[in-house]
Formats: C-alpha cells, structure tokens, sequence
C-alpha cells in the first residue's frame, strides 16, 4: 500500500473508553494486507474489524492498525455442505442477508451482527446457543492467517498446524492476520425462531429454571436480569429460550417468506446523550419496562430476529447513551458448582451502587481447544457500568472473586484488569504463548490490550 | 496503558519528592501493579519515598534529575521511556522563593524562572516527542491559580505559573490529534514543605486532595481542572475585577 492510504486518527472500542491514536490502513486485498503489514515498525500491527470489542483489543497506539472491513468478500455459499468461504472482514449481518435465502444460518451470533467474521474468530465469540453449538471457532473449517514471516498459512482444527488454529481462534489477533476462513454454516427452514418466555420473580427461581434442564430442549437461551432491586426482585428475570421455527411451526402469514431477513431498526441514536443520564433512576425505569413488557409465561410464540435476539440492534450506535465517558461490560464466567459464589457476586454488584441495565445471565456449555477461548462449563453473567468514580477498585473487587470462585472474565469484552489477574483465569496462558512466539517471536501483532495484559 | 477505569500501569514523577505527586503516586500504586519512576535530585528524602511506594506494592526506580541542566532533559526523558511506555507523567517540581527577595535578587529571581518555567518547557518538548511516539498517554501539569491573575504580592512565581500553565494548554491542544492527554491542575493554597510556616490562604487544602483531583482528572480526561474545584469561580470573578481594583485587594 501507498503512504498516503495511510490516515492517523485514533481508535478505541464499543465502550469509548482509552482511545489511542495509530497510523490506520485500510487494506482491500490480501496483497494490500501484506503490503500494510511490511510497513509496520517496532510499535507493531494489529488487525481491526467493526470494533464491537468493549475495551482495547482492536487498536495500537502509535503503532499500525489494519481496518478489514474493506476486505469483505463472500467467495462462496454451498447450500448443500453449508460451507461458506469469506474474506476476514465479511460482516455477520452481510453474512446472514446473503445465506439465509439459501436456507443456511449463521451458526453463531452474538448479541450484535455488526462482527467481522475476523473478530468472531479472533475473539471466539459465543451467543445464546453456546450450550448447544459451542462458539464460533467451533465452527471454522479452515482459515489463512498471514503471519509475521510474511506467509500465509493455511490451517485447520485437525491435523498439522491445528495448534496455531486455535491459538489463533480467541488469540485476539495476536498470532497474525486473518484473511479469510471457510465457515460451516447452519441449515433452516425458517429465520424465525420459536420462543418461550417465563418471568421469574428472583434469583433463585432464575437459577432453578436454568439448572432444571429447562433449556436443553432449546437451542437457545438467555435470561435478561434485575440487578438494580436490591430487595426480593434482586435477580428476577425474562427468561426465554428458543429454536429455529420449521415450516410447520411457522404462522400463515410467515410462510410466503419463511427466510426473510427480518430485522428491523428503529434509529440511529445521535451523540448527543449527557453523562450520567445511564444512572440508577433511568435504569430503573427502563429495567421495569424490560421486565413487564415480558409475559408471565409465553409459550410457542414466533419471532423474529431482533425482537428475539437483537433487541438492542433497533438502535444503531445505543452506545452512545453512555456520554462521552464510555461505559465498561463485566462479563465473568464462574463454574457450575460455585452458586453461592455467583449468588454473592449478584448481590454485591446490585449493591455497589453502580448501575447496569443489560444483564445477561446464561449456562454455558463445554469448552473447546482454544487455549484462550473463554467459554467453558458455567454460569456466565455480563453487566454494563457506565464509567464513574471508584469503578475500578469496585472491579477489582469482583476480579478477585471471580477468580477465587475458579472464574474467568472474557477478553473481548476486558478493558481494565491486570497481567496477574488475566495470568491466574487463563491457566492456558503459557500454553498460547509458546505457540505465539513460534510464529511471532518478535511481537510483530500487537494491541493495546496485550500490551496492557502483557500477552 | 491507561484503561477504561483511568488506572495508569506506568508512572513517571518528575519531581520525584514533590508531596503532591507522591499524594498521586499513593493513589495508583494501591491499584493493582504500578511501575513508578521517579525523577529527583538523589537525597534520603527520595530514597524514603521510593520505600513508601514499594510497600505499597509498586515497582520503583529513581532517576537523578537536576531542573536547571537543561541539556539533560532529553537523555533524562528517554531514560525513562527505556523500559517501556509511561503511560502517565506528572510535572511536579517547582519554587516558591521569597517574592519580595525574587523582585530584587537577579540570581534569585532567574533561578525561579528556570526552575519554574524553563525547565519545564525543555521537558515538556523532550516528552511531547515520546508521547507522539507511543500514541497515547497522559501528561499532569501542576500549575498554579497564582498562575491565573498574577497579583502583586507575588508576581514573580505567578508570572512563571502562568507561562507554564499557557505553554500545557498549549501542548495539550498540539498533543491532542496524537492521542496524549494534557492535563493541568491549578492548585490553590497547599500545605506542603513549600507553604511551611506561610499563613495559610483561603480554600487551603491538601496534597492528597489535591491527588483526588488528579485522578479525577485523567479518569475523566480533562483539559483544565482546580484545586479544590471552588477555585474555578473564584479565578474567574477576579480575572474580571478592574486593575484600580485589584490593586486594593488585599490579596
């Protein structure tokens, strides 16, 4: 690439905190990637899809950052094997608009579609299926990765360098850039889902419903949850769960067009939202609204995407609610028999006094080789606080529980713990290193969140 | 790096004794693991406080620095950047002198003004060129409300307060497109080893208030901030109060 395709600004992630400033390409072709990345000095390179990460994974101050998002072609769909070949900057929502008419599902989401299929593997994302469909890298059959000796590799989950794909699947691009990767898709008959609902009226019922089995029969489930009460509602949650409709299950109405891509936005919020609006008075208001426009008990009902999945997708940029402070998502991950433990870190964070409004509480399922993959056996909770004044040793507070309950936080979601604490929750840690170096031993791939967690 | 929290990794302290910037080095270092170098003319008082900041938890080093030798700043400011990013740097050293004796003492008066105002800009350029580099970063500048309107009673300090307080607002504004964050802070009255035995004036506060702020301060990344904040509206009436008037102020 030419220099002047070069622009210097600065980046930082979803929650708009700890903004860096680096040199910034935006590479259309592979050869434009190696070009790029030939350019990158002792600050390093890493590589940057639509920025959902929370924290600081996806920028390098004073360093190069590679925007993918150019690179973002569908090579091919197979609507018989359901294997699908894309360049690492294919988005899920383009990715789920050009499948579903073939009848083919994107295996995992995550709670936003505005991913690069780069990220998803870079991040190993996980959604509301985890239990029943791992998480993204579960689902890659192969991908090429450049790495830091100017190559390209070609890997799979199996066989000879099946240790540098999964060091690379939730690697947080640290083990070079990947440039396109083949994904098995998911077959459907339908893009609705067909969901039951239960409210609960606390934790422990929250805590029995998932314990009891009652999601094993769904391929996906999620409980959104009240942590604002700290009275008898603390914990209380919509519980739903679902699986993708068959053409019987579906409605008359939706049966002209069972695959319709199905997901509507309300509004792009502008920037203009105060600091401190996200406070306990609104949350409170908004949390109530969240929870009784739930039904009781919903059984059989058909929806669509958004309103089952992605909610949060009828507003484009919702993170700016947050003001310019920027917020942070704690999402930790403790196993399943450490429930006084989880019932304990509950109630002190609707004690703390910070507020959080999406609060998704979920079991997860087993994990996969990934070394630094964060999904394993366990209960799974993710908050949202809007960055005040004594958040941080609040945090560290919970970090240490976390940990002491064998726990775990997700690195794509991180944006403030430490190299210690990091060390301690992924016994792996090493593990991963030692494949790192061998394709990286200078350090070329580098992010703010690596050198902050000293990966 | 300084995360989303405002809890920095690495710290450089020029004016390694400085009690307010000890006050923030504190602050940090019962975070989680803080990398502290501090910058200072070597003496027992240093030594104590890197002890203090080791039982804290932190890592420590000092580095011998010496205001007035210009020409060591820059061999001073890549000493410091050597073992890595410095993720905050507080300016922290500075005079106060005698201000009826800085007015008439020629060697008096310039040493100030080196100290005071000098030695910082030399710094201030040595580390511009390393926060431009590294691409992030935040710069913490003790400034002075004497700085603000300076006042008969002691316009020497308070003219070289308020070049430094003018060259990082300045810097912040050049640093800015660069990711780095300049900060600086306009104390009121502190009680320090410099305000020793003076009276103190209104709103006096002290040197771990004053580290509150600071926190505050680069959390939030803020431009401009005073010490304690009431000082704000104070400043800003009397930088409008007529000369004659000002004159007769007893201040």
């Amino acid at each position: 690439m030419e220099p002047e395709q070069f622009e210097t600004r600065a980046l930082a992630g979803w929650g708009r905190t700890a903004p860096s400033v680096s040199r910034v390409a935006r590479p259309r072709t592979p050869e434009d990637v190696l070009a790029a990345v030939a350019t990158a000095d002792g600050r390093g390179v890493v590589a940057r899809g639509l920025g959902r990460s929370y924290g600081d994974p996806a920028q390098n101050a004073g360093g190069l950052v590679l925007d993918m998002t150019a690179l973002r072609r569908i090579h091919s769909i197979d609507a018989d094997t359901g294997l699908a070949v894309l360049d690492a900057g294919v988005s899920l929502d383009q990715l789920m608009r050009a499948a579903l008419p073939f009848g083919l599902w994107v295996p995992v989401l995550p709670g936003t579609r505005q991913v690069t299929v780069g990220g998803a593997i870079g991040s190993d994302i996980h959604g509301k299926n985890h239990h029943s469909h791992g998480t993204f890298g579960n689902h890659v059959v192969s991908l090429e990765l450049l790495t830091a000796d100017g190559s390209v590799r070609t890997l799979a989950p199996e066989g000879p360098g099946s240790e540098l794909f999964w060091a690379t699947v939730g690697g947080m691009g640290l083990t070079g850039v990947i440039l396109r990767a083949t994904v098995r898709l998911k077959h459907t008959e339908s893009a609705y889902f067909v969901v039951d609902t239960d409210r609960t009226a606390d934790f422990d019922e929250t805590l029995a419903l998932f314990s009891n089995g009652s999601d094993s029969g769904y391929d996906y489930s999620m409980a959104w949850f009240d942590s604002i009460n700290t009275d008898g509602r603390l914990g209380r949650a919509v519980f739903s769960r679902g699986s993708l409709a068959t053409l019987d299950e579906l409605p008359k109405k939706y049966r002209a067009d069972p695959l319709k891509f199905d997901a509507p936005q309300l509004l792009t919020l502008p920037d203009v939202f105060p600091n401190g609006l996200a406070n306990r008075l609104s949350f409170r208001l908004l949390g109530e609204v969240w929870y009784r426009k739930a039904p009781k008990q919903g059984r059989g009902q058909v929806q669509n995407l958004t309103s089952f999945y992605h909610p949060l997708d009828m507003f484009g940029e919702w993170n700016r609610a947050y003001g310019t402070h920027g917020f942070l998502q704690y999402q930790f991950l403790i196993p399943f028999d450490r429930d006084a433990e989880l019932r304990a870190l509950v109630r002190q964070i609707a004690e703390s006094g910070h507020v959080s409004f999406l609060n998704v509480f979920k079991r997860m399922g087993a994990a996969n080789p990934a070394p630094l993959s964060f999904p394993r056996e366990g209960w799974t909770i993710t908050v949202d606080f809007p960055i005040v004044p004594g958040l941080d040793a609040f945090c560290a507070r919970l970090d240490e529980q976390v940990l002491a309950a064998g726990g775990r936080l997700y690195l794509a979601k991180d944006s403030r713990t430490d190299p210690d604490t990091l060390q301690q929750m992924y016994p792996r840690l090493d593990e991963w290193r030692k494949v790192r170096s061998s394709v990286d031993p200078d350090g070329l791939f580098v992010s703010d969140q690596s050198r902050r967690l000293g990966l | 790096m300084i995360n989303a929290v405002g809890t920095p990794q690495s710290l450089l302290l020029l004016g390694g004794t400085s009690e307010i910037g000890l006050a923030i080095a504190e602050r940090y270092a019962g975070r989680g693991r803080l990398t502290v170098t501090l910058a200072a003319r070597p003496s027992p008082r240093l030594d104590a406080a890197a002890e203090k900041l080791r039982g804290l938890g932190a890592t420590v080093r000092t580095l011998p620095f010496d205001a007035l030798d210009l020409d060591s700043h820059p061999k001073l400011v890549a000493e410091a950047f050597a073992e890595g990013d410095v993720d905050l740097t507080v300016l922290a050293f500075g005079l106060l002198g005698d201000a009826e004796q800085l007015w008439q003492d020629h060697a008096a008066g310039v040493e100030l003004a080196q100290v005071n105002y000098t030695a910082p800009v030399s710094l201030g350029i040595a580390l511009a060129e390393r926060l431009k580099a590294q691409g992030h970063g935040s710069l913490v500048a003790l400034s002075s409300v004497a700085g603000e309107r300076v006042r008969r009673s002691n316009f020497v300090y308070g003219s070289t307060k308020a070049g430094f307080d003018g060259f990082f607002l300045g810097l912040g504004e050049a640093l800015r497109p660069h990711g780095v964050h300049v900060t600086v802070v306009r104390p009121g009255f502190v009680h320090t080893k410099m305000t020793a035995g003076m009276k103190p004036a209104p709103l006096a506060t002290t040197p771990e208030k004053v580290a509150d702020v600071v926190v505050g301060a680069v959390r939030g990344r803020k431009d401009l901030v005073w010490a304690p904040a009431p000082w704000r509206l104070v400043m800003s009436a009397l930088r409008h109060v007529p000369r004659p008037i000002f004159r007769r102020l007893p201040i």
